[in-house]
């Protein structure tokens, strides 16, 4: 076991995820092919999304596999950026779309 | 500890993979493509050249040795003769070379950076390679001008777009010319190239739409982890990784294709070898006649076992690269 919970190497694991359950894995890892792969959108379009979500989701191992497709895909380091603001904006969105909650019970509870 | 040395051994790992598909000890299948390397001299210093040309290096194929490759070349299985350098346009016997070359009525594919035939002494060439039919394989690593410029020099990709564009006024990579201008992606950095079909078209958007300009097809290469490339990954702390991922893209189908099963590359000292790559480490052919171009019988060296290396990775990575772009789809 390693000093750290992230670890670089820890992404050459990935394709063994299935272990324990591999019939899950296997289904994952199907999923995973269909859903990533070129359809209406384009394997650059769906590149520059899983980008922003990877960093959105704080997933280093996302972030480092998808910035590296992105470079090989030849999007510029400008584009990418872009999606990363746009899912930016969508976090802070989200949160201060909450932050209705915190109205509605500041109205209800206050005189 | 014992795994860590077995991943790390590329070499062996590489020679476990063909064996594991069939494929060692890797034979030639012919010798149909004639690659000769007639100067490291360039204009350029790009931070990935594997032969590390530039302006101080001196070496230049002789004439002589040229009419050696001329006379190899009519071997009737060749069927490509592929000039790179260097910049070949610096060796002084190039047009002479060109001239003749094209007589045998093979295809005449021949390297450039581009860039080297705006400058003075270098610009009635393009003319020259058209009357002869010549290919001209056009370096373009990023269609993006900061990438390019970053890779090799500032101001290369405003020069490259000026220099197809007057390789476009001569007809090349126009339909209907019969004026082939093919160009070259490598990544500007320590990851491997996406699929040459998505990125040509990236590259025809742009450079059509932006810049005006049209080519005929996007050769990718991935770049050989050997001379300044080597240095570049060493330096900036990426060896390791860009080794494990050229082998995990280890492709079979790509390793049955590799180029160097049937191209024959040339010194410029008329030495032979397997590849640009094995020319760049001095590892000469395996072959029971000694000898220059012209002293050995390409019958025998079309049958020769190929020089391997860990450097062999980046030809099998994914889709596979060769001197003519991918192997597979």
């Amino acid at each position: 076991m390693s000093e750290n919970y992230y670890e670089k190497a820890d992404l050459e694991d990935f394709p063994n995820i299935g272990e324990y359950a591999p019939e899950e894995g296997e289904k994952f890892f199907e999923y995973y092919a269909v859903a990533t792969r070129a359809g209406k959108l384009s394997e650059r379009e769906k590149s520059l999304i899983a980008l922003a979500v990877a960093t959105v989701r704080h997933c280093p191992y996302c972030i480092d596999a998808y910035t590296v497709k992105c470079l090989s895909l030849g999007v510029g380091k400008d584009e990418m950026m872009e999606a990363v603001h746009v899912g930016a904006a969508m976090a802070a969105g989200d949160i201060l779309a909450h932050s209705t909650q915190m109205r509605k019970i500041i109205k209800k509870k206050e005189m | 500890m014992d795994d860590l040395k077995a991943k790390t051994d590329f070499a062996g790992n590489f020679i476990e993979k063909l064996a594991c598909c069939g494929l060692y000890p890797l034979h030639a299948t012919g010798v149909e493509i004639l690659q000769m390397n007639i100067t490291r001299r360039c204009n350029l210093s790009c931070k990935h050249c594997h032969v590390q040309a530039g302006p101080g290096r001196t070496e230049n194929m002789t004439r002589e040795t040229m009419a050696r490759c001329i006379r190899a070349a009519e071997y009737p299985g060749i069927t490509t003769v592929d000039i790179t350098g260097g910049a070949p346009e610096m060796n002084p016997d190039l047009e002479w070379f060109v001239v003749e070359m094209a007589k045998l009525g093979k295809r005449v594919l021949l390297r450039s950076n581009l860039v080297i035939l705006l400058e003075e002494g270098f610009r009635h060439l393009p003319a020259v390679f058209a009357a002869n039919g010549v290919e001209v394989v056009g370096s373009l690593p990023d269609y993006l001008g900061e990438g390019t410029d970053r890779q090799r020099g500032r101001d290369v990709f405003g020069r490259a777009i000026e220099a197809i564009r007057l390789l476009n006024g001569l007809g090349y990579g126009k339909p209907g010319s019969g004026l082939v201008l093919d160009l070259v992606h490598n990544p500007v950095g320590a990851y491997l190239p996406g699929e040459q079909k998505h990125l040509e078209t990236e590259y025809r958007r742009v450079l059509g739409a932006v810049h005006g300009v049209s080519f005929n097809g996007l050769y990718c290469l991935v770049n050989c982890p050997v001379g300044r490339y080597l240095d570049y990954l060493k330096n900036s702390g990426n060896l390791r990784d860009y080794l494990m991922s050229l082998e995990a893209s280890f492709n079979p189908e790509s390793a049955g294709r590799v180029m160097c099963r049937t191209t024959l590359s040339v010194g410029w000292d008329g030495s032979l070898y397997d590849c640009d790559f094995n020319q760049a480490l001095d590892l000469e052919v395996i072959c029971s006649e000694k000898g220059k171009i012209g002293d050995v019988d390409l019958s025998i060296l079309a049958e020769r076992e190929i020089r391997l290396g860990g450097h062999c990775l980046a030809c099998t990575a994914g889709a596979g690269s060769s001197c003519q772009g991918s192997l597979t789809e």
